[in-house]
C-alpha cells in the first residue's frame, strides 16, 4: 500500500512558535482519514503544508508522490476544501463550474452537473447568496468534479447546522464509495469524524499522539478502572494514555496489544470519542513540567 | 485563467472603456471647430472660448489622474482581494499554479488598463495638438507640450505610468494583504511619483542644454521685481517655441552669477506695480537699458531641454517606468509564493 501523505520531522514556526512540530506521518491510500485535536492543535497548518499553501520550516512532506503545490501535474491529484468554504461571491454557481472546468483538466462535468442537480441549486444563483451549507457543497462539488488521487478538507462541517453536517458527510461519503479516492479531514468534533474515518491522526499541542486505523486503535485502547494505585506499577506492555484518580479509584486509559490478567482491575472497551479524549487530557511530559513551572 | 481574470476584471473594464468612448466623442464633436479657428489669420489662442480651455485643462486632469485609479482599483484588489475573502484558498488549489495564475491576471489586467489609458491619450494628444503652446497675440498661452504640465499626459508616457501605477497596487495589495490600504498607498504614491519625477528625475533622463542669451528686447521674456519694485530677476524666453526652461540666471562676462547691476533699477523705471510680472508687451521701452547690460559683459545663462528631445524624453520616461514596473512585479511573483 503506498502512502498519500508522508510526513518526516515536518514542522512549522510562526515567528517564535511552534504550529506544528515534529510530525511524522505515513498515510496510507485508499483510506478516509480524520485529523483530530483541539482548536490550535495545529491541524490547519498541518494542512496547509499538504496542499501546499505553506512552506514547512523544517522537515518534508511529500503528497500522492511529490512535494506539494510543486506543478500543475501534483496540484491536479490533490483536491483541497478550505477552511470555511471559500467562494468567489459574485460569481454564480455555473460560473465556479465553468471556473473549475477551466483550470483543471481532470475535471469531470457530468459529476459537477449531477451533484448540483442533486442538491436543488438553481446554477444562474451567484454564490454570496447560498446558505453556508450550500456554500460548504458547492466547494465540495469543486474538490470532487476535478477528480484528486486525495481529498482534503480542513473543518468543512464546523459552521454548519448538524442537518447540513449530516448531508455533507453522507456526500462525501457516497463520493468516496464512487470514485475510489482518499480523504483527509480535519475536525475538533470527534463525533463528526466518527462515522465516516477509518484511520485518525490526532494531533495535540502541534505534535502527533496517536496514527493508525481506528479498528486498531479501538481493539488497543481500553479503560481499566480499580483501586487506586501507582500508574508506574503496571506491566511494561501498558502505556498509560491518562489516568485520573480520586481518594480509593484510579480510571485509566491504556494501550496494549496484550489482555490484562490483573484481576482487581475491571476492563471497559472505549468509544473513538473517549479514545481521542483521553489522548487530548494525555499525562504529557512536558505539559507535566510546565505545570511545576507555573506552581513555582 | 484567462476567463477567470476577464470574468473578474469584466465589470469594471466595461465602466472605463465605456468612460474613454465619452471622453473621446466629446472631444471628436469639438475637433472641427478647432481646425476652423486655425486657419484664420488671428492667433488661435485668442479665439478659444472658456469652454475650450475647460476641454483642454480636463484632458491633462483626465491623463493625469487615470494612471493612478487605475492602479488603485484594479492593481491594489488584485491579489489583495482574494487574500481578503480567502478565494486564493480555492483558485491555489486547482490544477494551475500560484505562478502562472498570477502571470495570466497581471497581464491581462495591465494589458486591458495601458490600452484604455493609450487610447484615451491618443485621442486626447489628438485633439490638443493644435493646441499646445499655443500664445495669444497679447497675453495668455497654453503649455507646451514638453512643459511638466503637458509631458506626461502626451503620446506614450501615460501608457507607462498606468502599466507602472498597476504594478504598483499589485506589489502593495500582495505586501499589506488589504485592498483598502493598498489602494490608498497606491494613490499616495502615485501623487509623489508624479510630482517628484518631473521636479528631479525628468531634468536630468537627458543632459540638459545651456545657452547664453544676449539680453535684448527680443529675447525678454519678463522682468521680475521684489516688494519694493526693484527689479531682480530677468527671464528670457527661450531659443525656440517650446523648449522647456529649467533653469535661467543673468551672469557676468566672466560667467559667474550676479546680481543685476545697481544702476538697472533707474534706467527700466518706472518700475511696474509691487509684485506683479511685468509681461513683455506691457513693459516700458527698455532697449536702451538692455544694450547698456550687453555692453557691459552682461548675459543670460538659460538650461534647457529642447523642443526637439520630447520623442527622446518620451521614451526615456517610459524605458524608467517600465523597468520600475518589472522590478516591482518581480517582487509581487516571489512574495506571492510567500503567501498562505
Amino acid at each position: 500500500m503506498t502512502a498519500v501523505v508522508r510526513a518526516e520531522g515536518l514542522g512549522k514556526r510562526y515567528g517564535r512558535r511552534w504550529a506544528l512540530h515534529d510530525c511524522t506521518l505515513d498515510i496510507p491510500s485508499g483510506h478516509v482519514t480524520g485529523l483530530v485535536g483541539p482548536n490550535g492543535a495545529g491541524k490547519t497548518t498541518l494542512l496547509s503544508l499538504a496542499v501546499g499553501m505553506q512552506a514547512p520550516t523544517t522537515g518534508s512532506i511529500e503528497v500522492c508522490g511529490g512535494r506539494p503545490a510543486a506543478s500543475a501535474e501534483q496540484l491536479a491529484k490533490v483536491g483541497f476544501v478550505a477552511q470555511d468554504t471559500p467562494t468567489y461571491a459574485r460569481l454564480s454557481i455555473a460560473e465556479h463550474l465553468e471556473l473549475g472546468a477551466r483550470l483543471n483538466p481532470r475535471w469531470d462535468h457530468q459529476l459537477a452537473r449531477d451533484r448540483v442537480d442533486r442538491l436543488g441549486l438553481d446554477p444562474k444563483q451567484r454564490a454570496g447568496k447560498l446558505s453556508g451549507g450550500q456554500r460548504a457543497q458547492l466547494a465540495l462539488t469543486l474538490g470532487l468534479a476535478k477528480r484528486p488521487e486525495l481529498l482534503i478538507l480542513d473543518e468543512p462541517v464546523a459552521s454548519l447546522d448538524p442537518l447540513a453536517r449530516r448531508e455533507f458527510l453522507q456526500t462525501l461519503m457516497e463520493a468516496v464509495a464512487e470514485y475510489e479516492l482518499s480523504v483527509l479531514l480535519s475536525s475538533h468534533v470527534v463525533s463528526d469524524l466518527e462515522r465516516v474515518c477509518d484511520h485518525l491522526v490526532v494531533l495535540v499541542d502541534s505534535e502527533v499522539r496517536v496514527e493508525g486505523e481506528v479498528e486498531d486503535l479501538l481493539a488497543t485502547h481500553i479503560r481499566l478502572t480499580g483501586p487506586l494505585r501507582d500508574v508506574h506499577a503496571l506491566p511494561s506492555d501498558q502505556h498509560v494514555v491518562s489516568a485520573s484518580h480520586t481518594d480509593r479509584q484510579s480510571t485509566l486509559v491504556v494501550r496494549t496489544s496484550s489482555a490484562v490478567l490483573d484481576p482487581s482491575w475491571s476492563v471497559t472497551a472505549l468509544g473513538l470519542e473517549d479514545l481521542v479524549l483521553a489522548y487530548m487530557q494525555a499525562p504529557d511530559e512536558s505539559r507535566a513540567s510546565r505545570a511545576l513551572e507555573v506552581l513555582r | 485563467m484567462t476567463w477567470l481574470t476577464w470574468r473578474q476584471l469584466r465589470a469594471q473594464a466595461t465602466a472605463v472603456y465605456a468612460a474613454v468612448l465619452a471622453l473621446a466623442v466629446v472631444l471628436a464633436v469639438t475637433v472641427p471647430r478647432l481646425t476652423r479657428l486655425g486657419q484664420g489669420q488671428v492667433s488661435l489662442f485668442d479665439q478659444l472660448t472658456r469652454s475650450d480651455r475647460n476641454l483642454y485643462y480636463a484632458g491633462i486632469v483626465v491623463l493625469a489622474l487615470a494612471p493612478a485609479v487605475i492602479g488603485a482599483f484594479w492593481g491594489a484588489p488584485l491579489v489583495a482581494r482574494e487574500l481578503e475573502a480567502g478565494t486564493h484558498r480555492l483558485v491555489w488549489n486547482q490544477s494551475i499554479t500560484r505562478t502562472r495564475w498570477l502571470a495570466t491576471k497581471l497581464v491581462l489586467t495591465l494589458l486591458c488598463a495601458a490600452i484604455a489609458v493609450g487610447l484615451l491619450s491618443l485621442a486626447v494628444t489628438w485633439w490638443s495638438a493644435p493646441l499646445d503652446g499655443v500664445t495669444g497675440s497679447q497675453r495668455g498661452s497654453l503649455p507646451s507640450r514638453l512643459t511638466p504640465i503637458a509631458f506626461s499626459m502626451r503620446d506614450l508616457v501615460p501608457v507607462a505610468y498606468t502599466v507602472f501605477s498597476v504594478s504598483l497596487g499589485t506589489a502593495l495589495g500582495v505586501l499589506l494583504r488589504r485592498a483598502l490600504p493598498a489602494m490608498a498607498l497606491t494613490l499616495a504614491v502615485m501623487a509623489f511619483v508624479q510630482i517628484a519625477v518631473p521636479l528631479w528625475v525628468r531634468p536630468h533622463l537627458l543632459p540638459p542644454t545651456s545657452q547664453l542669451v544676449v539680453l535684448g528686447r527680443d529675447t525678454l521674456d519678463s522682468i521680475m521685481a521684489d516688494d519694493t519694485g526693484t527689479p531682480v530677476r530677468i527671464g528670457v524666453r527661450p531659443a525656440h517655441r517650446g523648449d522647456w526652461v529649467l533653469s535661467q540666471q543673468t551672469v557676468d562676462s566672466a560667467g559667474r552669477a550676479v546680481a543685476l547691476p545697481s544702476w538697472f533699477n533707474s534706467c527700466v523705471a518706472p518700475p511696474p506695480p509691487v509684485g506683479v510680472a511685468s509681461q513683455r508687451s506691457e513693459a516700458p521701452d527698455v532697449s536702451g537699458c538692455f544694450s547698456r547690460l550687453t555692453a557691459e559683459g552682461y548675459q543670460q545663462h538659460v538650461v534647457y531641454q529642447p523642443v526637439s528631445r520630447f520623442w527622446p524624453l518620451q521614451w526615456a520616461e517610459t524605458a524608467l517606468l517600465l523597468v520600475l514596473s518589472a522590478l516591482l512585479a518581480v517582487f509581487t511573483f516571489r512574495w506571492t509564493r510567500r503567501l498562505s
